[in-house]
């Protein structure tokens, strides 16, 4: 016999009173759409679990997608069988040679039918006995076995189940509402994303593109981020502001040391039209303080000033290299240090204030009218759809070649 | 014409050259180019990269494109040897690998590189217990090729990383130019940190192949220029080649897939009507690479019996090709202790996966033909 099922645990969301039939629906929902390439395969939904039946698809292919999912708590390989004797001796049996080098093992059955003619403390000893005959350097140890067999007898049939496998926990995204995140390209976002969409979050993102002086590439390295991202969502739209005219006219008529403040307030002024016409109820930023001049606390301050929208920021007591780690795992980071420049890095003062005033800033400000820029940016915006399925990087146009 | 002489070169696959040309007349432009076309460019070439990897059946590693297997092994040998001598100058091979490794590893010594040559038996093939006495604390590179290319010999490639996994800082180096298609290596759970490809064989374009690394190998660039392939093969890239190559790929795969067994079949076939044949002897070992066959017929001058099949539209070859104009005896037949005249009238077949059944019959009643009609020239 093989593992032909996964079994999925959830997690926190299993507390979640009224809410958890929701839950569930979405958490289904969301296991289906991300095992959508492995196309045999099943999922169901029994009362407080789910099964993936493999089909045939590859389990630790399957288990690592599965793996993926916000809102699962841990995950097994499991042998699906009759409710015979013999049928659960052969996959106790398989399941424990599957583990290889565990040289202790116990068996804890579970008899949810009573129809069934054995009790628990029956099953234990007649299923561990026949390991016992069937292996060899196998022991049982009660208490710290390297292997636990649970053995589940139910109606529609008994459940073998080995090593229990960690799922990404959280909750299930789209459980929780939407939120805009502003999307540089640079390694700290995509993680900010990653990390709001742990909570059960569904995110869409905003980019400022501003060519010349960014490229093509610049924005196909967000799109490919938003693509990596998707995994653990479904689909992620992508908004692309056009910023080289806010940029110029900031450049031209604001003192050189309030250029990058002013330029993060118009960014998040603009974030929170595209959120409020998208129904997002907050903003999430890849910001952890003190890491650049626009991340202090004083610029925080004064850059927040200008929305009362929340802004969600995972990382903000995060160090760079916990962040970095994160990127890595999430197959970010590669894509985060192409070497375009984003519009961050463009038109960067010499000095700029680390330590701005709010007043001064917001008089500043005031001095020039950027309202019909701001109208023009958000009424050009181009919006991109990335589909966590498919490949949505830009490979149509070759695809024929290879 | 019945061309048995695949492991020479192949003949490129149509879909290939299509792609070549439709390659070469869109995509042209430079993929460092800042601008849009440059980009597109470089996006094909990322995803001919992806795709080497995920054909070669990795997941991790990264993929050197260079002009053929030749590049792709000195770029592993002395690229490796360049980079490491500070921490030892021993490097192990084989008494059977291809010209473009042993002159490699020749021309090292005299930077004073100890190099060990394995031994191998009658049949070409290196014990792995010899790889593990050869191993000191001051090796740095071990390269074996997967399936030699005179005899279709298959290395124990296997138990080889499994013995090397224990020795984390000894590069190992397969020249699996031979073997891709044919015959599968282990990347998955075996420690190979190198492996070299050829476009040519598997019937992509000649000047085109690829040097796969794993993460962690640090080479020493046989070519400095413009920092392409990461700084470790600069030049700008040949993308229509590339393309191509990574279609062939594919494509050999696929061939593979659905006619292993048939051309294991007809080797099987032809190995055994050598045998059968009287003055022949076959060289090959009877399990080796499914489209290798090497055979003498001693007493016959080996250019005396290709001119003659080739009068009759069946082209096979003595040896290898690269080495088949030197007069002297094969030394791979040499490494495996073929004695003077079958060493000498030694003849290769090497099949394709359009090789027909027909033509392996043809050849044969060809080579008995040619066999009866010519005199012997040298003393048996």
């Amino acid at each position: 016999m093989e593992f032909d099922h996964i079994l999925i645990r959830f997690g926190e969301m299993a507390l979640k009173g009224k809410n958890r039939k929701h839950f569930e629906r979405q958490l289904l929902e969301n296991v289906q759409f991300r095992l959508g390439e492995f196309r045999r395969a099943k999922v169901k939904k029994t009362r407080g679990r789910m099964y993936v039946l493999l089909n045939g698809e590859d389990a630790e292919e399957v288990m690592k997608a599965c793996q993926q999912v916000f809102g699962i708590y841990s995950l097994s390989f499991a042998i699906h069988t009759e409710n015979e004797l013999e049928k659960l001796k052969e996959a106790v049996l398989s399941a424990v040679q599957a583990e290889n080098g565990a040289r202790t093992f116990k068996i804890s059955a579970k008899r949810a039918d009573k129809s069934f003619p054995l009790t628990s403390e029956d099953l234990n000893p007649a299923l561990g006995g026949h390991i016992l005959k069937n292996t060899e350097g196998l022991s049982v140890d009660v208490h710290h076995p390297d292997v636990e067999l649970k053995v589940e007898i139910r109606h529609e049939g008994a459940y073998v189940t080995s090593k229990d496998y960690p799922g990404a926990g959280g909750f299930p995204v789209g459980t929780t509402g939407k939120a805009m995140i502003m999307l540089s390209g640079g390694i700290d976002s995509p993680v900010a994303g990653y990390l709001t969409m742990k909570r059960g979050v569904e995110i869409e993102a905003v980019h400022f593109y501003s060519p010349p002086y960014t490229n093509e590439r610049a924005k196909q390295k967000v799109l490919d981020i938003a693509q990596e991202l998707s995994r653990y969502g479904k689909r992620i739209k992508v908004h692309i502001v056009p910023f080289t005219a806010i940029q110029q006219k900031i450049h031209k008529d604001i003192p050189d040391s309030y250029g990058m403040t002013i330029t993060r307030r118009m960014m998040l002024k603009i974030t929170e039209k595209v959120a409020r016409q998208q129904g997002a109820l907050a903003i999430t930023t890849g910001e952890s303080l003190g890491q650049v001049a626009s991340q202090t606390m004083e610029s925080m301050n004064t850059i927040n000033e200008v929305t009362d929208y929340p802004v969600i920021r995972p990382l903000v007591t995060m160090d760079k290299l916990e962040i970095i780690n994160i990127a890595e795992k999430i197959d970010t980071y590669d894509i985060s240090i192409r070497p375009y420049e984003d519009c961050c890095t463009i038109f960067v003062p010499k000095e700029p204030k680390t330590k701005p005033n709010r007043e001064k800033t917001v008089a500043i400000e005031q001095s020039v009218d950027f309202s019909g820029y701001i109208e023009e940016a958000v009424g050009n915006i181009e919006t991109i759809h990335i589909n966590g399925k498919s490949e949505g990087r830009k490979q149509e146009s070759f695809a024929d070649l290879f | 014409m019945i061309y048995l002489d695949n492991s020479a070169t192949t003949r490129p696959y149509e879909g290939v050259l299509d792609t070549f040309t439709r390659t070469a007349e869109r995509f042209y432009a430079n993929s460092s180019s800042i601008h849009a076309l440059g980009g597109e460019a470089e996006r094909l070439l990322e995803s001919s990269r992806e795709r080497v990897l995920s054909w070669l059946g990795v997941k991790e590693g990264s993929v050197i494109f260079t002009s053929g297997g030749t590049e792709s092994n000195n770029l592993a040998v002395k690229g490796t040897a360049l980079m490491h001598m500070s921490r030892g100058k021993h490097l192990v091979t084989t008494r059977v690998e291809h010209p473009s490794i042993l002159e490699t590893f020749q021309s090292l010594e005299s930077f004073g590189f100890d190099v060990t040559y394995l031994e191998v038996d009658a049949y070409g093939r290196v014990d792995p217990e010899d790889v593990q006495k050869a191993v000191r604390q001051d090796t740095i590179l071990v390269s074996v090729m997967s399936v030699n290319n005179e005899m279709g010999t298959v290395q124990p490639i296997e138990e080889i990383a499994a013995f090397l996994s224990n020795w984390p800082k000894v590069y190992f180096h397969v020249d699996h130019v031979q073997g891709f298609g044919k015959v599968d290596l282990p990347f998955h759970e075996a420690a190979v940190d190198m492996c070299s490809l050829s476009g040519h064989k598997i019937h992509g374009m000649k000047g085109t192949g690829a040097l796969y690394k794993k993460d962690h190998v640090r080479l020493f660039p046989l070519q400095h220029g413009g920092g392409q392939e990461d700084g470790e093969r600069a030049g700008t890239e040949n993308l229509p080649g590339i393309v191509a190559f990574t279609k062939a790929m594919r494509l050999i795969k696929e061939e593979q897939q659905e006619k292993a067994q048939e051309l294991q079949r007809l080797r099987n076939y032809a190995y055994e009507e050598l045998e059968k044949m009287a003055g022949a002897v076959v060289n090959s070992p009877k399990r080796g690479a499914p489209h290798i066959l090497n055979f003498s017929l001693p007493g016959y001058k080996p250019e005396t019996v290709i001119h003659s099949l080739g009068e009759r539209g069946i082209y096979i070859s003595t040896k290898s090709a690269c080495s088949s104009k030197e007069p002297d005896k094969s030394s791979v037949l040499d490494a495996c202790g073929v004695s003077g005249e079958a060493a000498s009238s030694a003849l290769r077949i090497s099949l394709s996966y359009s090789t027909t059944e027909t033509e392996v019959r043809q050849f044969i009643t060809a080579l008995s033909e040619v066999k009866a009609s010519l005199i012997k020239t040298m003393e048996v």
